[in-house]
């Protein structure tokens, strides 16, 4: 019976508290850095484009919302023709982002995606496409890959060395 | 109201006045103590509660209303159609009727009984066929038996809180509310019926099956009980029961506890609103802080321990009552 009145007196207290609710359209929710939210594609420091359309977010994708088409510059570079993600079944698993080799799909902290009609929730890539480098902001995957690209050779690239003829080392 | 005077309270137009105004004070009351309660345990748990339908969210009770009428009134096939829509409207019957004998001031009074206090009871009596009538109409034997569960309880806390109003009948000498309110001139009652008090808010909880006595609802656990297959208004008339109880507890309490309209500087009413009010207040509090009660410690408590108590309580008042003539 004691431990009853206590227990009232406590939740009494209560109302003396600072309250915990985020008065969330008015007052915005902060979202830890690594939030899965919103999905993005990102352009290298130099500005090109991160993704080379390898598929590996697709299929990595366990409700198949992503769809693409590689196809190659005049450099013989890869990237997508078309990328495309519905977000009506996307689960923001984010492993499309694990699975990207060159950091290019990203998922951001924002969840503000509602619409009133289905269609709107499929993004093409000129809504998915930034000019910034996102989450990894020095890196540049044809920087490091070693793959010769156009206005590239072999061992141009940083830690590399130039490609070794391997017949020379033979007596 | 001096206008007026009490010949006009007396005479039929002056009566018809009093009924209708009171009716809708009662019904108008209701959402505004749903708005209330949502937001005190709001309060209470760190949060907000509803704010945004409105000025502080107080037309939040409105868009509820707007809401559970448009809801498809449904009535199961299975179901003992005329009793199944007939339980609803018996606890919001009761508790209204129940108001007629309370004294909201010395002037405005439904129906000033010499029996005040027996008609309260037997009104809140009543209330049990609701609860057993909409068990049985729906003729489901999960609501059978939160039914069942409902009235057991009801039964057992019925008992005590007739007898733990009994120190205030003798003391007061009279059923009559607005003389035992008159009688506490001197002293309110909740000083030398302390124990009475506490046993009639006790069963006050139980009979409008509050926390921790809300066996019959148990949303989380058993699945509702009696009101398992009401939707739509007449779920809303057993809502409506509920904090009809509420009120009507919460003013029995300060019209047999604490001195009814007694009070300085402020008109009665006024008291009487502000003292009826921190009694209900005090209902929220206990949802907000306790959890419920297993069911045998609700039976075994109210007919072990509250019962025997509440019969020692009038023995003692007697007995004190007898020493001090």
């Amino acid at each position: 019976m004691l431990s009853m009145l206590r227990t009232l007196w406590i939740v009494f207290r209560h109302a003396f508290r600072r309250r915990v609710t985020y008065q969330y359209p008015e007052q915005p929710v902060p979202l830890p850095p690594r939030w899965r939210g919103r999905i993005i594609l990102t352009r290298d420091p130099d500005g090109g484009e991160r993704c080379v359309a390898c598929h590996l977010c697709a299929v990595a994708c366990p409700v198949d919302c992503i769809a693409l088409q590689a196809t190659e510059d005049e450099h013989g570079r890869r990237y997508p023709e078309f990328f495309r993600i519905n977000f009506s079944r996307c689960i923001f698993c984010g492993y499309c982002e694990e699975a990207c080799p060159t950091y290019a799909i990203q998922l951001i902290p924002d969840f503000e995606m509602g619409e009133y009609n289905r269609q709107n929730l499929v993004y093409e890539k000129e809504h998915l496409l930034i000019d910034g480098p996102g989450k990894y902001a020095g890196y540049n995957y044809y920087r490091v890959a070693g793959v010769s690209i156009g206005g590239k050779g072999k061992g141009e690239a940083e830690n590399e060395a130039p490609p070794v003829d391997v017949r020379s080392l033979q007596l | 109201m001096n206008v007026a005077g009490p010949s006009f309270a007396e005479t039929f137009v002056g009566q018809l006045v009093i009924v209708t105004s009171i009716l809708m004070l009662l019904l108008n009351l209701v959402p505004l103590l749903i708005w209330l309660e949502r937001r005190l345990l709001a309060l209470w748990q760190d949060r907000y509660g509803p704010n945004r339908v409105g000025p502080f969210g107080l037309l939040q009770p409105i868009a509820d209303m707007i809401k559970i009428f448009m809801k498809e009134d449904w009535i199961p096939p299975f179901a003992d159609k005329v009793v199944f829509v007939v339980a609803p409207v018996v606890v919001v019957f009761t508790g209204l009727m129940a108001f007629a004998v309370v004294p909201f001031t010395p002037g405005i009074v439904i129906a000033n009984l010499n029996v005040g206090l027996l008609f309260f009871l037997a009104m809140s009596s009543m209330g049990v066929y609701s609860v057993a009538l909409a068990g049985w109409a729906s003729n489901n034997k999960y609501s059978l038996l939160g039914g069942l569960r409902a009235s057991a309880q009801m039964l057992g806390y019925e008992v005590f809180m007739g007898l733990s109003l009994m120190g205030v009948v003798m003391l007061a000498g009279s059923f009559n509310l607005r003389e035992i309110v008159e009688a506490q001139r001197g002293m309110w009652f909740c000083i030398p019926q302390f124990p009475g008090l506490i046993m009639f808010l006790i069963a006050g909880v139980a009979e409008t099956h509050r926390v921790p006595f809300d066996l019959p609802e148990a949303e989380s656990e058993l699945v509702a009980g009696f009101h398992a297959e009401y939707s739509g208004m007449k779920f809303g008339m057993f809502f409506l029961g509920e904090y009809l109880g509420i009120t009507l507890i919460s003013a029995i309490t300060v019209t047999l506890f604490f001195g009814g309209w007694l009070g300085p500087w402020l008109p009665p009413v006024v008291w009487f609103a502000l003292k009826t009010g921190v009694f209900v207040c005090g209902f929220i509090l206990l949802r907000a802080a306790l959890p419920r009660m297993r069911y045998d410690q609700l039976i075994g408590f109210a007919w072990k321990t509250m019962l025997p108590l509440s019969l020692l309580n009038v023995l003692i008042t007697g007995a004190v009552m007898l020493a001090t003539k």
